[in-house]
């Protein structure tokens, strides 16, 4: 193989398999995940906006899919998603200002993470009239 | 852009993140419902409306620099820049949509 036609040698991310489990790596790597799917919900938030723009009928068509029971159910997953990479980024945040690096903080911050992410997820689900129309809550 | 620019401007968006997206939450979901005309009314507001449109500027600029950071640990040399490129052009294209949908309905809850 002619060395110029060669790629650039870019180190790339070591394999998952080589790592065992913990608390603190599962919740690293759903930080990504969560990231990841709060990508796709942009385009759908980017879609919903185009569809209001077009008038009451686009409008119509985009909301009953949005309302229909799966979609209803991903939305929630959504909900929760960014509920998790809001808390989980400002720990992160936390980190790049120099702080809690040790195990037992960094334990002890995920799990307040995990927390507070299902706290406010439960309450945005119980508490926001928004998410109860879309349910169809009367 | 070198690796600390991209760092930092990450960070950068991830502190505006914060509250933008606290606000978005609550602003969409505070609303009795989201009907077409309810979700016209509160875009007229022209706050609203930039707060909105700051929102979801910075949530895909985030989200580019996320995905970018994905891309490089994971897709191999040949399709590094191609890949690159795709979710470049995907963002912009979505942060245009997104303005113009803004634009149109605050122009249409003011007319």
């Amino acid at each position: 193989m002619d060395l110029r036609e060669k790629p650039a040698a870019r180190p790339l991310s070591p394999h998952l398999q080589v790592y065992r489990l913990a608390f603190t790596t599962v919740l690293s790597g759903m930080h990504r995940i969560t990231g990841l799917l709060l990508s796709a919900g942009s385009v759908v938030l980017v879609a919903w906006l185009a569809a209001a723009a077009g008038g009451p009928e686009s409008y119509g068509a985009i909301g009953s899919v949005l309302a229909s029971w799966p979609v209803r159910i991903l939305l929630a997953g959504t909900l929760a998603v960014f509920w998790y990479h809001l808390f989980n980024g400002i720990r992160h945040l936390v980190w790049d200002a120099g702080f809690g690096f040790d195990m037992r903080a960094a334990r002890g911050s995920g799990a307040l993470v995990v927390l507070f992410a299902a706290l406010a997820f439960g309450a945005t689900l119980a508490l926001t009239p928004g998410w109860r129309w879309l349910v169809g809550d009367p | 852009m070198t690796g600390s620019r991209h760092w930092r401007n990450q960070r950068i968006s991830a502190v505006a993140l914060v509250p933008l997206g606290v606000w978005f939450l609550y602003a969409l979901l505070s609303r009795p419902d989201l009907a077409h005309a309810s979700v016209v009314a509160w875009l007229a507001d022209p706050w609203q409306a930039g707060l909105m449109l700051l929102f979801g500027w910075c949530a895909l600029w985030h989200s580019a620099q996320g995905i970018q950071v994905v891309v490089d640990d994971y897709v191999p040399a040949q399709l590094h820049g191609r890949a690159r490129l795709a979710s470049r052009l995907l963002h912009a294209a979505l942060a245009l949509i997104l303005a113009a949908a803004i634009g149109v309905i605050a122009m249409a809850g003011n007319t």
